[in-house]
């Protein structure tokens, strides 16, 4: 019991120091934030015109997949910060401290949150800058975006994995473009998932990315009426799938990280 | 009193290369072990596995009390650790590092502050405490990780070349705030390449090779294994050398060593300066004239060269004037 407490006082240690850091170096925010800005006005006035959903706009249908890819990617942050951590030496410090071994990645996967809200409040403001709504209610729209902000997080383990295991910045942010791009690609992010040839198709259904943004289109009143009921379970039940992957990612990446961390990871 | 630091047997390897072989060591409470060692020795190796940062391949180790192996969260309750590369964080603040190791030993909030702005008081980083170690020079990180080293007044320290890139007043500083801390009872084991270092704060000196103990002692024990003092004499025309010769073997513990080119005479002696100073009457009697004269005890230096064959690292002299005199001694004995 008195562990757990120690642990979560330690993670919030952690996580402070984190947090100092955004305020320290804002240009990393600024990119941060201007990306997303960036792909919502691309998508929404390069493809807005040619992309047709039946009876509805693709803007509205397209900003829960912006959402979605975006907070995935924001999990590069996790893996950056640890692998910066490592370089720069300060594991060492914290590993020979007698503090909970396992806050160090606790208050790094927490503090990156931060950005993630950040992010979603700042595409949220641009997203009815270019004409998308919450057609739901209030409740809807903010349990969206706590569900948005619970599977970035559960994803964040496996970069924080990722950046224990390949300490350079460069290959992390290199790797996780690879996996994330067309992981959050071939998925309903962009264009419904019918659309999708065969492969593709069923891959895409079962995709937890395009469980998320159904999930999210839902909550956010953006399936427009008339549009036919999704097949595939994962799409027809897609919070609770969306909740399921992210309870099983940290229930295999978390613990996987934590060894990872405690086995010495000295470097020359 | 009992052995606050022990270590049996320990090996590491990486790869091919043998980091340590086997290393055993003992370092009884209060007082202060030097680690001695040429780059690559295993010196910092052997500090890791007793902060609990590496796991050995064999053998054990225990601190205050605990097994590093079995125990390593006790172990780290009771150590503070100065790596060998300064381990901050460069966007907080030389306060605020300090601030957040105290939360992590979990001394609480208002204790952390305090112990902070004490500690950069003690290493003279108070004016600087609120600018970001970014802009910190190389020997004020290397202040802070000492501070960070020392946050929770912990029993036991590792410190792992703790003066590398300081200039000599900080050097001298810390010298003092270490020996402070060793009269309050804390038990230091220290790393460095400055001989003088070792021989002005250690009680008990290791001289590691290769990931091996290859001589062990009080400075004063290591120096009398090279061999004990002598009586450098130069004079002014060869002539004089035989007269010379001649004196000096009464004063001699052992064989003279003679250098004719240089016209130079070494001669081993006990008895320090007062034996010097009849020497000097001694030849001035019979009308010698002395270009240059010099009592010269071995240093650590030469404890190095003679056990290791190389000279340490930082001493950089290999071969110059300094170190002549005591090469071709032994050469000429
Ligand atoms: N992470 C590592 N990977 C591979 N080899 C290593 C690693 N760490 C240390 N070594 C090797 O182990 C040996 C001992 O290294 P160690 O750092 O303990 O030496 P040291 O005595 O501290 O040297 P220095 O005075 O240069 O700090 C060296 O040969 C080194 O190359
Ligand atoms: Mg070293």
């Amino acid at each position: 019991m008195m562990a757990v407490v120690h642990m979560f006082a330690d993670a919030a240690v952690i996580a402070k120091r984190n947090m100092i850091k955004i305020k320290r170096v804002p240009e990393v925010l600024v990119f941060v934030l201007l990306s997303p800005i960036m792909f919502v006005l691309l998508f929404a006035y390069v493809f807005g015109g040619s992309i047709n959903i039946p009876g509805g706009s693709y803007r509205e249908f397209l900003i829960a997949g912006i959402f979605a890819q975006t907070v995935v990617f924001g999990s590069t942050f996790t893996g950056v910060g640890i692998a910066d951590d490592i370089q720069k030496g300060i594991i060492d410090r914290f590993r020979s401290l007698p503090m909970s071994q396992a806050a160090v990645l606790i208050g790094r996967t927490a503090s990156d949150v931060v950005y993630n809200v950040l992010t979603l409040l700042i595409m949220g403001l641009t997203g009815l800058v270019v004409g998308w709504r919450i057609n739901s209610s209030l409740w809807e729209g903010l349990v969206g975006f706590g569900l948005l902000l619970a599977f970035a997080y559960a994803f964040s383990w496996t970069m924080a994995l990722v950046g224990l295991l390949v300490p350079s910045v460069e290959v992390i942010n290199n790797a996780s473009f690879m996996v994330i791009f067309p992981v959050t690609f071939i998925a309903n992010t962009f264009v419904p998932a019918e659309n999708l040839p065969s492969v593709l198709r069923t891959f895409a259904e079962w995709n937890p990315i395009s469980a998320l943004t159904q999930a999210v289109r839902e909550l956010f009143g953006n399936i427009p009426p008339g549009t036919p009921e999704p097949t595939a379970w994962p799409l027809q039940n897609p919070v609770v799938y969306t909740l399921i992957w992210a309870a099983l990612i940290i229930a295999v990446f978390a613990p996987l990280a934590s060894l990872r961390y405690q086995k010495a990871v000295k470097q020359g | 009193m009992g052995n606050v630091i022990e270590a049996f047997g320990l090996v590491k390897h990486y790869g091919d290369v043998v980091a340590l072989d086997g290393l055993d060591l003992a370092v009884p409470e209060g007082s202060v072990f030097g680690l001695l060692g040429p780059n690559g020795a295993g010196k910092t190796t052997a500090v890791s596995i007793l902060a609990t940062l590496l796991i050995p391949d064999s053998g054990s180790a225990r601190v205050a009390g605990a097994d590093v192996l079995e125990e390593p969260a006790r172990v780290r309750e009771r150590i503070g650790l100065s790596g060998q590369y300064a381990a901050l964080d460069e966007h907080l603040t030389g306060f605020e590092n300090l601030d957040m190791i105290g939360r992590l030993y979990r001394l609480g909030r208002s204790r952390s502050r305090v112990r902070a702005r004490e500690l950069l008081e003690v290493f003279d980083l108070s004016e600087a405490g609120n600018r970001p170690v970014k802009t910190y020079s190389g020997g004020m990180r290397r202040r802070l990780d000492l501070a960070g080293a020392l946050v929770a007044s912990p029993p036991v320290l590792f410190l792992d070349e703790p003066t590398t890139g300081l200039d000599p007043r900080s050097r001298l500083d810390l010298w003092g705030v270490i020996r402070e801390l060793v009269a309050r009872g804390s038990t230091l084991l220290l790393t460095t390449q400055y001989l003088e270092e070792a021989d002005h704060l250690a009680d008990r000196i290791m001289v590691i090779d290769q990931g091996r103990d290859i001589a062990q002692g009080t400075p004063d024990e290591l120096k009398t294994l090279v061999g004990g003092e002598r009586i450098e004499v130069t004079v002014v025309s060869s002539s004089d050398l035989p007269r010379a010769q001649e004196v000096m073997q009464r004063f001699a513990v052992g064989e003279l060593a003679s250098e004719v080119r240089n016209r130079k005479i070494t001669a081993p002696i006990s008895g320090g300066a007062a034996v010097l100073t009849r020497a000097l009457r001694a030849l001035d009697a019979e009308g010698v004239d002395l270009h240059d004269v010099g009592l010269r005890r071995p240093t650590l230096n030469d404890v190095f060269l003679t056990l290791t064959g190389h000279a340490a690292e930082s001493n950089g002299t290999r071969g110059t004037s300094e170190d002549q005199p005591s090469l071709a001694g032994r050469a000429g004995s």
